[in-house]
């Protein structure tokens, strides 16, 4: 079920710069560029600092207006959203648009009932009258699984467990019915158990019903389990995108190979050392003066560390269906082509 | 919830029993007796001791302190020297005074400390947050009375627009039924009254709310600047709220909380008497009365008033623990 129906959300050349008074410039994220079409689950993976939050907000329109700069476009429905005046946005937000966080209790107000924060979105983008609005939030919370839905709405968030937190954030998102749903981690600060069940939960709710979905993680579970295709995030930019199957059975960046070799896996041997990627993501060079992930790389040589003809290391095409930036990709032996961006060449 | 109110209650006993100890020796160890302040400096060694005698001040310490406490459990505090009538009857006429002073100064307070505070936060870093913060400041450092003298000076003596002494126009003859000047004239349909007892309000309100006013401005900046940048004002937001509805419903309701606690806590203290405004203003309340009593060495007034206000003091901080509880489902007592 690829994409053959138009997008919901074209993202295109995406940037977001922070600009704080008396401190350098940052990029946050530079140059994202994917698309979701309806029914489609893309997912952006990286570690935390990569960008991948970042990008959501910025979706959303949800950045500060003060000491941000975007730049690019976010299109949706065609209509693009970077420079949408703001009550445009907050009519799109929430009817159209729906987003679930990763941390439910602190998202949930905690001096407002359940209920209140359901039907708070209902009154403001249906027209419905407060009884309806009721009704309709206590088949919300049913739908999503929260036993006895009618007394869970009295309640405030921190009477609810984890679970029932996420499950009414969900609820809350998934209200209007929205064509996009963006999910930041929103398993992170969940037990195991609970995690599946809220997986499950979303691709129930979200992919059955033909919701277009990105998910932000940095959990390759989560991928391997719902995400059609995957856009590998580093220091801001985009290196790797696949199909799923694709990017698990054949990572071409190292730095995509060294996040699924760094999976814990129940056939490797008992007492094994996992195998983490070397310093952390601060050690990341910015991306003009090479590849930023070319200090933690095995793979790196001399020329990822220098520009090459005035740009940066590009984005090109790798394969069907795959996007790859790296100049010293990871080779399989299975590989269709041998031809790498410039790997070949030397 | 009554379990916590009636054990608060009960903790009033010690604290009270331990102030009362301390009140009768401090006052029984000032220069001069209420004798010497009633009578003048060349009173004759009997006259003073007829003085004592009449108001039981010639007996033992110990005794006289047994006394008070054996009386003041019935909220009996002896008779004043100084005005010869029972001291809470002086007392239920003074504290009105005080409550009204007090509740005025405090809608001033808040009427334009949260919103200033609020405005302050919303435009972090502009002109209005700076001028808020240096404002705050200077409001916490000028002293009382320097602020009193001036407002006294401004308004009332060089401009006359307002009352700068007193409670009412003693031109004006009004029923009492409360004490309470401005609720009598408002019961009596005596609106001159009240307007008047509104008026002389006005300028020591002022004075008296600066310093809560300034801490009220502050908090509720800082709780704000918290507030916005919480989580659940950004999922309010991103459900596509209006603004109206995020301002009122996720920011400032959460953002009151801390500010609700000072609000509380600052009403008892202005409760409790406001000597240097009431001094200034020539405003009968407790704090004018406790001034002069210290003056006239009015043992009894100083007793009476100094428990009384303890009272007020330990009970309105009960009403701002169970307000507490209200407003943050969080800390709710079960």
């Amino acid at each position: 079920m690829s994409s053959l129906q138009a997008p919901v959300l074209e993202v295109e050349d995406l940037a977001v710069r922070f600009t704080r008074r008396g401190e350098q410039p940052t990029r946050a994220v530079d140059g994202v560029s994917f698309s979701v079409a309806p029914g489609e689950t893309i997912g952006l993976v990286g570690e935390s600092g990569c960008g991948k939050s970042v990008t959501s907000l910025a979706i959303m329109g949800l950045l500060p207006r003060r000491g941000v700069e975007v730049t690019g476009s976010v299109r949706f429905d065609g209509n693009d959203l970077v420079d949408a005046p703001d009550h445009v946005l907050r009519g799109l937000r929430g009817a159209d648009m729906g987003m679930v966080f990763q941390d439910p209790l602190s998202s949930l107000n905690p001096t407002v009932p359940i209920g209140t924060q359901v039907t708070e979105v209902l009154l403001e983008h249906r027209e419905m009258s407060k009884a309806e609005a009721q009704d309709e939030a206590v088949r919300l919370l049913d739908k999503v699984g929260i036993p006895d839905p009618g007394r869970r709405l009295k309640e405030y968030p921190h009477q609810l467990s984890g679970g029932m937190r996420q499950r009414a954030l969900i609820a809350m998102a998934l209200a209007c019915s929205p064509r996009l749903l963006i999910a930041d981690e929103p398993t992170t600060a969940l037990d195991v158990t609970i995690q599946a069940q809220i997986l499950e939960l979303l691709r129930e709710l979200v992919v059955d019903a033909g919701t277009a979905l990105v998910m932000i993680t940095h959990d390759l579970g989560v991928v391997a389990g719902l995400c059609d295709r995957v856009h590998v995030m580093y220091a801001g930019k985009i290196i790797e995108t696949a199909d799923r199957r694709d990017l698990f059975a054949r990572p071409r960046q190292p730095y995509t190979g060294g996040l699924l070799a760094s999976v814990p896996r129940l056939d490797s041997a008992r007492g094994a050392p996992l195998t983490p990627i070397r310093g952390s993501a601060r050690d990341a060079i910015p991306w003009s003066e090479g590849c930023a992930f070319a200090p933690r790389c095995d793979n790196a040589q001399d020329d990822c560390l220098t520009e090459v003809s005035g740009s940066t290391v590009p984005l090109v095409p790798d394969g069907p269906g795959r996007e790859l930036r790296c100049r010293h990709p990871l080779e399989h032996p299975a590989a269709p082509s041998g031809a790498t961006a410039h790997g070949a060449a030397r | 919830m009554l379990r916590f109110i009636v054990r608060r209650l009960f903790q009033l006993v010690p604290i009270l029993l331990g102030l009362s100890v301390l009140l009768f020796a401090w006052l029984r160890a000032l220069p001069g007796g209420p004798a010497q302040a009633a009578l003048g400096e060349r009173a004759t060694p009997e006259a003073i001791a007829q003085y004592n005698e009449l108001f039981g001040l010639d007996e033992p310490l110990i005794v006289q302190y047994f006394r008070f406490l054996g009386r003041a459990i019935t909220l009996d505090f002896g008779t004043s020297t100084q005005y010869g009538r029972p001291v809470t009857e002086v007392f239920l006429e003074r504290f009105p005074g005080t409550i009204e002073l007090t509740l005025l100064a405090m809608v001033f307070a808040i009427g334009v400390g949260i919103p200033l505070g609020y405005l302050a936060a919303r435009r972090h870093g502009s002109f209005l947050d700076s001028a808020s913060v240096v404002g705050s400041l200077i409001g916490v450092a000028i002293p009382v009375f320097f602020l009193a003298y001036l407002l006294r000076l401004l308004f009332a003596v060089e401009l006359g627009w307002l009352p700068g002494s007193g409670r009412q126009d003693v031109r004006i003859d009004a029923t009492r039924i409360t004490n309470f000047y401005v609720l009598d004239g408002l019961l009596t349909r005596e609106w001159d009254a009240a307007w008047d007892a509104l008026l002389h309000l006005i300028l020591p309100a002022i004075a008296l709310g600066t310093i809560p006013l300034a801490i009220i401005v502050r908090i509720t900046r800082a709780s704000v600047l918290d507030v916005v940048n919480e989580d659940y004002v950004r999922t309010a937001n991103a459900k596509g709220l209006a603004m109206a509805t995020v301002r009122r419903r996720h920011i400032v309701r959460n953002a009151l909380l801390p500010v609700s606690t000072t609000i509380g806590l600052q009403t008892g203290l202005l409760l409790s008497g406001a000597v240097l405004t009431e001094t200034v203003f020539a405003f009968g309340g407790v704090g004018l009365t406790l001034r002069d009593a210290i003056t006239y060495r009015d043992f009894a007034i100083l007793q009476g008033f100094i428990l009384m206000l303890a009272i007020v003091y330990v009970l309105v901080n009960l009403l701002v623990d169970i307000s507490y509880g209200l407003l943050d489902p969080r800390v709710r007592v079960r």
